[in-house]
């Protein structure tokens, strides 16, 4: 032990904590665990994987005029989400509900007494991290999935792809990587109210897959109506959609209704996170 | 400095702590004692803003802790040796709790070597033993070369070479002018470090003097401590039972 260092020093710099220091907390936490990487190795298998998976399954040779006809490339390049959606997800619970359940959380909140800053500040890491990590999974598996139509049709059979320059696809590639980012946040603010990992993840799951299946004995009238905002249907008949298709919000308007659920989640944990005892 | 005033804190029908005023001073180490589920650690959690007072106040130099610009810096806190994510290295604990509070990176390297975690420090924190845990709370209290010191129950878990080193850095920190305030259920525990003595029990002061004062009060500082808690402890257990067998 060194008296040295226990001596308080003279000069402090009075400089406080803020977004940007506390955003660097985070960064430096997310970083450091091993969750992280694994969720990030899931979506990257789920996003490629899945897409490759269909195009597979495609077969063009022996598709009705009409299916050729409703055929999007583009669109049947984005299965992966459906995975991915999900590994992201469990990337924004983890970034919160591990705080509670290993107490790490009172360490973080006497570093940063604002709770608030915290959450806006993991917010932004977890956004950062999934957008990066988004686009490019939602680039690459488009490119899979064309460079796999484009082998299948040289070497067996005819099969179509999408190419950026064709109209709405850019669009479609774009927010297929914006997707999982919203579910992540979504994600964040649902482990915030409920502070446990496996309570959390099936919220997350809940919303995601259950949700969609419980409008089916409802009728089909509930459905065309509902359905259409259900994060999943979103993504699947408004983000990465081409080809128009009926009961289905236009996708400025699905990013919209998915922004306003994760502003949702996150007020609401936020709130909860600044009155409840930690 | 810390100043406690009317605290209370509820949790549903029982109170944890009732109306508690109390001051802890700079200079010394002040013991913070009572039985268990006396609301010790109720208290230093509302110091800190963790939990929130029903009613009452506390000021840690003169301030709310949730109106500290740079809370590490004036506070450092040990309330539960596990308050760090078990994947974690210690080195990268303390690497982000710094970051978050704008303290430099070396500093992480100091409170490693001043609490011994030298060797420890890239591992990963969920392996280590009840004393080693404890270690690395102590390390992340001390980061921010804080004025303010709340440990509780800072002993527990460590062998008597670590508790010997804790009650040395105690001395040490509260010679520098440091405030430091020690939570135990030990009287003689907290007699090895502290001279100032907060003594609580069912959430209300019993009182605030100093170990020379209440040992004064009986034949023994241990005699005088239970015979002011008497009749504040929430589990009493009898030894009456025992005495056939062992005649």
């Amino acid at each position: 032990m060194t008296t040295a260092t226990l001596t308080r020093s003279a000069s402090r710099t009075a400089e406080g904590y803020g977004f940007r220091s506390v955003a660097r907390m985070e960064w430096l936490k997310l970083r450091s665990v091993r969750s992280t990487a694994w969720v990030l190795i899931v979506f990257a298998a789920g996003m490629i994987g899945l897409a490759i998976l269909v195009m597979a399954h495609q077969h063009w040779a022996t598709m009705s005029p009409a299916n050729r006809a409703s055929f999007d490339p583009t669109n049947n390049s984005f299965a992966g989400p459906a995975l991915g959606q999900l590994a992201l997800g469990v990337l924004g619970v983890l970034a919160i509900t591990t705080e509670f359940s290993s107490g790490m959380i009172r360490a973080t909140l006497a570093a940063v007494p604002r709770r608030p800053v915290l959450l806006a500040a993991k917010a932004a890491v977890v956004g950062a991290v999934t957008l990066v990590a988004g686009e490019i999974l939602a680039f690459a598996a488009f490119a899979a999935f064309a460079a796999f139509a484009v082998g299948e049709a040289a070497l067996r059979a005819p099969a179509p792809h999408a190419t950026l320059g064709q109209p709405g696809v850019l669009r479609a590639v774009l927010m297929a990587g914006v997707y999982p980012v919203l579910i992540a946040l979504i994600a964040l603010g649902l482990g915030a109210v409920i502070r446990h990992t496996a309570g959390a993840i099936c919220a997350v799951v809940g919303i995601l897959f259950v949700l969609p299946l419980i409008l089916v004995p409802l009728g089909t009238s509930i459905q065309n109506s509902v359905g259409p905002f259900m994060p999943m249907m979103i993504a699947e008949n408004s983000l990465t959609a081409v080809k128009p298709q009926s009961h289905t919000l236009s996708p400025g308007l699905g990013l919209g209704m998915l922004c306003l659920y994760a502003v949702a989640a996150l007020a609401v944990g936020s709130w909860l996170l600044a009155r409840r005892d930690a | 400095m810390i100043e406690a005033r009317g605290l209370v804190k509820r949790y549903g029908s029982t109170t944890a702590v009732d109306n508690l005023s109390f001051d802890v001073r700079p200079g010394t180490v002040t013991g913070f004692l009572g039985p268990n589920g006396a609301g010790k650690s109720t208290t230093m959690r509302m110091m800190i803003g963790l939990d929130r007072p029903d009613a009452g106040t506390v000021r840690i130099n003169g301030k709310n802790y949730h109106d500290l610009r740079s809370p590490l810096r004036e506070v450092g806190a040990l309330l539960e040796a596990k308050a760090f994510h078990p994947g974690r290295t210690a080195r990268a604990h303390l690497t982000a709790l710094a970051a978050s509070n704008g303290i430099p990176r070396r500093r992480v390297n100091d409170v490693l070597e001043i609490t011994g975690m030298g060797k420890a420090a890239d591992r990963r924190a969920g392996k280590f033993s009840l004393g080693m845990a404890q270690r690395l709370g102590i390390a992340a209290a001390l980061l921010g070369d804080p004025a303010v010191l709340l440990l509780d129950e800072p002993v527990n878990g460590l062998d008597p070479e670590g508790i010997r080193w804790i009650r040395n850095l105690l001395k040490s920190l509260a010679a520098h002018g440091r405030t430091v305030l020690v939570s135990s259920h030990l009287i003689s525990e907290v007699a090895q470090t502290a001279d100032q003595l907060i003594v609580i029990g069912q959430g209300r002061l019993l009182a605030q003097t100093t170990v020379a004062e209440l040992s004064a009060r009986s034949n023994s500082l241990e005699e005088a401590f239970f015979q002011l808690t008497e009749g504040s402890t929430e589990y009493s257990a009898t030894n009456i039972a025992y005495q056939g067998s062992l005649r």
